[in-house]
Formats: structure tokens, sequence, C-alpha cells
């Protein structure tokens, strides 16, 4: 684009010598700076993501497949799909309902609000998972009503999901709001003109408007809850089989010293990162394309 | 009159909504949060500064920030030549090297935690070769700065490529035909217009930092006094069963985040006014 402009108005190139010199770099510092930038992710994102696929394959693929025969790795697959499960749609469902309130209605204390959603992504996630010991801990507020009545949250798999779930709460508000926002609520009004009640318009006009956003918003949220370390690593008192997630499994086989271990169980939970990637970059395209028509 | 007033509006919907959006947020966020707030409010203010301010806190301060300062400090520069290039270059594989700057966000931390430890262990990728040359990377400082760097490298290409894409390339164009040469177009046009967004992706990349766990414990080797991160150190007294000194240190670092969230939202706010001017 812009070397098209700049060709097209040859006025502006200056009379003294190389042509363009002015609004495009030379030669020389493209390579440079491509080369440094290529370099530099070379080193921070290609080496490690190629250490973990290395270092699981090191002692062959009959090792690497043998990881995965381990009940308690299988346990903790269980319980990583299932904190995602729950967290997921919860979030999701929030999400949509932030979304609408805040688009589609002005009221007072909207920034505050917004504001308030994005507070888990400034929380560190160790402090994620210690505010619910706080809460739901032994020595915490509900703590000795739940010993009482015999139930567990903390250092079981409901402390996880809230952990979980805290970790990812703004993911998917955060993409639907300035996505609503920005769409208004015209066709909305028109639906509601021609007699389609709340449910029939959300459902048929607005889904499908933000359906690539809110995909979108998915994914990122997913990829969060299934790797998601410090804060479940505080509320889940490390039990094998029971209470262990796959990134916190990936820990204790380290910390054993099982390192093909370790690795294999870390190279799915990379192959999920990849995943996540690549969907998120076909959702971007077909996001763009779809703004575009 | 109440806080709350909705405008007359025709879509129904509008207490259902918000009121699922309040309830969510208050029994998800907030009363967890201020648990921690009211735990640190039964302590006696020497007891407080005891638990925040000990030695052993204060060297887990000092590394956590200056490690973080210098990951971050590292992301803009970097970030600054990875956005340029993708958004101004074309090279083969252009759309792939887009898409893999944000592997920190997808990638576990644990996972690239474990990755970069056997990438800079004494028998590791990289270690093997430094180690020999007196360059000590893992459980030490820096590779708690390697793990840092790693965490916060998309923030700064990430806020910066939509505003680079944005910047129309006649501004340049004007620079040039008043006789600027392309070092002096970039330095006094294009970098003050850029300057906003690099300071918000800088500010985002140090905050996340900051708080970061996962990525540097396998990395620091976690040494009382030298290696120690602060989150690090809430885990250490949790798994002590001291509750308050955990909490106390919680919310010192809640307040920085916070302080600093209010920073970012207010640095965006100029960073949008200053491209609608």
């Amino acid at each position: 684009m812009a070397a098209a402009v700049t060709s097209s108005l040859p006025a502006v190139r200056p009379p003294s010598g190389a042509p363009l010199r002015a609004t495009h770099d030379p030669r020389w510092v493209r390579w440079t700076l491509t080369g440094l930038a290529l370099v530099f992710l070379a080193f921070f994102l290609v080496l490690p993501l190629a250490a973990v696929f290395g270092e699981a394959l090191r002692k062959g693929a009959g090792a690497y497949f043998a990881a995965f025969k381990d009940a308690d790795a299988l346990a903790s697959v269980k319980l990583t799909l299932i904190a995602a499960l729950v967290s997921v749609p919860s979030n999701v469902v929030f999400g949509v309902a932030a979304a609408w309130c805040i688009a589609k209605y002005s009221f007072r204390g909207k920034s505050l609000l917004i504001t308030l959603i994005d507070l888990p992504f400034a929380v560190s996630p160790v402090i994620s998972g210690l505010i619910y010991v706080l809460v739901f801990g032994a020595q915490g507020w509900f703590g000795p009503w739940l010993i009482e009545h015999d139930y567990k949250i903390i250092f079981a798999v409901p402390g996880i999901v809230l952990a979980t779930t805290f970790v990812t709460f703004p993911f998917v508000a955060r993409e639907l709001i300035p996505l609503m926002q920005a769409q208004g609520s015209e066709e909305e009004y028109a639906a509601i003109t021609l007699g389609a009640n709340g449910w029939q318009t959300f459902w048929r006009v607005t889904l499908p408007n933000i359906k690539w956003g809110l995909l979108y918003g998915v994914i990122l949220c997913n990829a969060r809850a299934m790797g998601e370390f410090g804060a479940v690593s505080v509320v889940s008192g490390h039990i094998r089989g029971e209470t262990n997630t796959m990134p916190l499994h990936v820990e204790i086989l380290y910390n054993e010293y099982n390192f093909v271990g370790a690795f294999a169980v870390a190279s799915l939970l990379a192959l999920l990162a990849l995943v996540t990637l690549v969907l998120k970059s076909i959702v971007e395209w077909r996001h763009a394309q779809a703004r575009a028509v | 009159m109440s806080l709350l007033r909705k405008e007359h509006s025709v879509l129904p919907g509008f207490g259902l909504s918000l009121g699922f959006t309040l309830a969510y947020l208050g029994l998800i966020v907030l009363v967890p949060l201020s648990a921690a707030f009211l735990k640190t409010a039964g302590m006696s203010w020497d007891e407080f500064v005891a638990a925040v301010a000990s030695p052993r806190v204060m060297a887990a301060y000092r590394l956590s920030f200056f490690a973080s300062l210098a990951a971050a400090t590292v992301n803009a520069c970097f970030g600054l030549i990875v956005a340029w290039v993708l958004v101004r270059y074309t090279f083969p594989g252009k759309r792939i090297v887009d898409a893999l700057v944000d592997l920190p966000f997808a990638l576990p931390t644990a996972v690239a935690g474990i990755a970069l430890t056997a990438i800079y262990a004494k028998n590791g990728w990289l270690g093997q070769w430094l180690e020999p040359h007196g360059v000590k990377v893992a459980f030490t400082e820096i590779g708690v700065f390697v793990a840092l760097t790693f965490v916060g490298l998309p923030f700064v290409v990430r806020t910066l490529q939509p505003v680079l894409e944005e910047l129309e390339p006649e501004i340049e164009e004007a620079s040039a035909s008043l006789g600027a040469n392309r070092w002096q177009t970039i330095s006094r046009v294009l970098l003050p217009e850029l300057f906003p967004a690099l300071l918000t992706g800088f500010a985002l990349s140090f905050a996340r930092a900051l708080g970061e766990y996962g990525s540097v414990v396998f990395i620091s080797g976690n040494m009382p006094m030298r290696t120690e991160i602060v989150p690090l150190l809430i885990i250490t007294k949790l798994e002590q069963y001291d509750y308050r000194g955990a909490t106390a240190i919680a919310v010192v670092m809640l307040t920085a985040s916070f302080a600093l969230l209010l920073l970012i939202n207010l640095l965006q706010k100029w960073s949008r006014r200053h491209h609608r001017v």
C-alpha cells in the first residue's frame, strides 16, 4: 500500500539521490532488523518449544508413549478437562451477560465495572489461589462450617475449578465488550420492532454477529484454563491421581527427576498451545473476512 | 437516585444481565479478593511490618522488581523491532512468525519453565556452551530474567502492531518532503507517535512479570535471599501454615498490581487521545 502510494507520487521523491530514501528503509536496515527480530524470537520462542519435544523424545518413542500409560498421568488429564469444562462455559455465560449489559445500555459506573472485570489479570496467579484458601480453607471464613458438613473445596476438585475460573474470568468478556460496543444495537432494535422477543433477538441476531469474537475468547480462555499452574498449585494439595492437573503432574514428575515423563506430559500441553495458536489465527482471519464483506 | 440507572431502552434483559454480571463478579472475584485485605486488617501494624519487610522478603522484592524491569526493557526494545518488522517488511513465513509471537500466552507457564531450565542447565542445549565461559543462567538471577522475558514477550508486540498499522504513510512522506532524512523521520515523527503504545506494552509486560510464578520456579533454583521471587515466598509461607504472613505479602503485591493497572488504564487513555488528535 505504502509503496503503491509513493510510487504514484514521484514528486515527493528527494531529488538528490536514491529514490524513496526518506520513506523506506535501506536494504541493509531491513535485513538487520528482520535478522535481529528472527534471532530474538528463535531464542525465546522456538528453542523452548523444540526443547519440550526434544526432551520428551530423548529416550525414544517407546519411553515417550509409556509415560501416558501411567494411571496418575491419565487422572491428571481428566482433571484438567473437568476444570476447563466447568470454568470455560461459566465464563462464557458471564462474558455474554456482561457484554450485553455494558454494550446495550448506558448506566452509571460502567467504566468501573469494566475495570473490575479486568481485575483478575492484574492478580498474581499465586494470590488467585491464596484468596480461595482464605475463604474456603480450614482456617478460612467458611472453613469450620465446611468441615462440619464434610464438604471439601480446598485441596479438592471444587477449589481447582474455582481458581481456574478466577484466572480465566476476563477472557470472554474482554473480547465481547468492545466488539458488541462497536456493532451497536440497530439490528436488535429492528428485530424487536418486528416482534421478536428478547431471547429470539439474542439467539438469531446478536449471537450470529458475535460468534467469531466469542469463539476467539473461548479459545484463549480454554488455553489458560488447561495450562494454569500457580493458582491451581496453591489450592490443589498435590494429591497424586486425585488433585493434580496436567501442569501440576509435570511439576511432580520433574521434581522426581523423571524427565521423560515430565516432558511427555508437557508435550501434550505444548501441542495444545500450538493448536490454540492455529485456531486463533484461523478465527482472526475469518473474522477479518466477515468484517470486510 | 440509584447508583446504577438505566437509560430508557427497548431491548429487554438489562436487569437479568446486569444482575448476573454483578453477582458472578462479586462471588468469583470481589469477595475472595476482599478476604485478603480483611485478613491483613486483623494484624497489628508491627506484625504486618515484620511480615512484609523482613530481609528475606526485601531481597525477594528487589529481585522481582529488577528482574521484571530488565525483562520489560528487553521486551520493549525487541518488541519494537519485531512489531516493526512484522508490519513493515515482508519475508517468507511471516504469518507463522506472527502467530508464534502469542506462544507465551498459549504455552502453560510450567511447560515454559521446565523447557527453559532444560536449555540453560549445565548440560542443557545452550548451558553446555555457556557454562564453560563462566555464564551461569539456570539457578541464577539471569535465569529469572530469561523466564520473565519469555512470559512478557507478546505484550509490546501486540500493543504496537495495531498502532503501527494505522500510521498513515502520508506523515512519513510529509516529513520526507520537508527535508527530513530517514533517521529524523523515525526519531522525530514515528517514535513520538508510537511512544504511548510502547509505554503501555512495557507496563503490561512489567506487571505480568511481577506476578509470574510457574515459569520462574523451575529455572530460579529458589535460593533464599538470592533467587527467590515474591510469589514463591507466598507459597513458602503457606506451606509453613503462616497464612497471615503469606496474606500480608500478597496485600503488598496486590496494592502494587492495582496501582500498575490504574497506570496502564491511564496510559491507554492517553494513547487513544494521542491518536485521535
